[in-house]
């Protein structure tokens, strides 16, 4: 386990020294993420191991917002204010953002091929 | 006894444990009223967590900073997670390579549509010119949203929240939209989930589906690098 938390984290480390270095307009994690997609297509595929460590992080993806969502609580009076405008964006640009993105991409997609390995689908 | 409790309180409240255990405390809390739900998504578990802490530190007059000190520690662990992002879209390769060309449309116009929309509505509302800016790059994940308000002359803090809103209505709303409009394809599912609703979003498709979630991880990542080249484009443009 300790093994591939070290990998995960030397790609956000490489990520985060190579958008700081070349001033890129991406995150380092992104980055990092990048690398690591590059470097299982080279090796054709990781470990047993880092498949099942990566899917239990991100198993619970969600926890990790929440401290970030916390930070709600400091601008309770500003949401207030200005509610109308934050609510309609919010709500409306999101909702429609999500029915263009899906529409396009169904529209434009060849249909999936079929998948071998059985899992999820519909 | 109350000068008992006070002292505990002043003890626990200087040490990461407390604001690291409510954390992880109420997120099982989120978790388990999701189960219970019948995994209903408008019982989402990170809107359940974020609202009895936001409770919790009302109540007790702690400063977000300080809940922040202790509750850094699961924060942190979001750019690893990120990284791991690789893992599941690499087991879509086959998925993918059918639909690169479609795949950056989509999340191309997709982006495009998230930052108009927000700026329009906005604007239509009454936003101040402030509040327009800084709702605009709501869909990103937050440390880029913020960096680019504040670049825009927007309130990055506001952004910041913004963004975490943005996550949850995608992240509740989101299926429910997809399915009213007959979008069933779960790449384009995931597409739509990840640009709209960067990470929580994300987090959420991995919870229906794992296609699902790779392509929602995999929009995130590229919206991402999308906005901050249109929002570089503009401030060029405008100077």
């Amino acid at each position: 386990m300790l093994r591939y938390l070290t990998i995960l984290l030397v790609c956000q480390l490489v990520g985060e020294t190579i958008v700081t270095g070349f001033s890129l307009p991406v995150p380092g994690p992104v980055l990092g993420m990048a690398l690591l997609f590059l470097g299982l297509v080279v090796r054709r595929g990781g470990s047993p191991g880092l498949d099942d460590f990566s899917r239990g992080l991100l198993q619970h993806l969600g926890l990790l917002f929440v401290p970030a969502g916390v930070g709600v609580v400091l601008h309770l009076r500003l949401l207030a204010e200005a509610w109308l405008p934050i609510a309609g964006a919010l709500l409306f640009g999101t909702g429609l953002t999500i029915v263009v993105t899906g529409w396009l991409m169904q529209r434009l997609a060849r249909p999936p091929l079929p998948n071998p390995s059985g899992e999820g689908g519909r | 006894m109350t000068d008992d409790l006070y002292r505990i309180w002043v003890y626990l409240s200087a040490s990461p444990l407390l604001a690291l255990t409510a954390t992880l405390v109420a997120y099982q809390g989120g978790l388990w009223l999701y189960e219970k739900s019948g995994r209903r998504p408008v019982v989402n578990p990170v809107l359940i967590a974020v609202g009895l802490l936001v409770g919790l530190l009302l109540v007790t007059e702690t400063r977000y900073g300080d809940y922040f000190e202790g509750a850094q520690f699961v924060h942190f662990m979001l750019g690893p997670a990120t990284v791991a992002l690789a893992v599941p879209l690499y087991g879509q390769l086959r998925a993918l390579r059918g639909s690169v060309m479609a795949t950056v449309v989509a999340i191309v116009l997709g982006s495009l549509t998230a930052i108009l929309s927000a700026l329009g509505i906005a604007w239509a509302l009454g936003g101040s010119l402030q509040t327009v800016i800084s709702l605009a790059p709501k869909s990103v994940t937050t440390p880029i949203a913020m960096a680019l308000s504040d670049r825009l002359g927007g309130l990055a803090s506001l952004t910041a929240v913004a963004v975490i809103i943005t996550g949850m209505v995608g992240a509740i709303a989101g299926g429910w939209l997809l399915d009213r409009f007959g979008i069933t394809d779960q790449r384009a599912r995931g597409l739509a989930i990840g640009v709209a609703a960067h990470g929580i979003g994300t987090a959420r498709a991995f919870q229906v589906n794992e296609t699902t979630g790779a392509f929602a991880g995999l929009a995130m990542g590229l919206n991402a690098l999308a906005t901050t080249l249109f929002f570089a484009a503009a401030i060029a443009w405008f100077g």
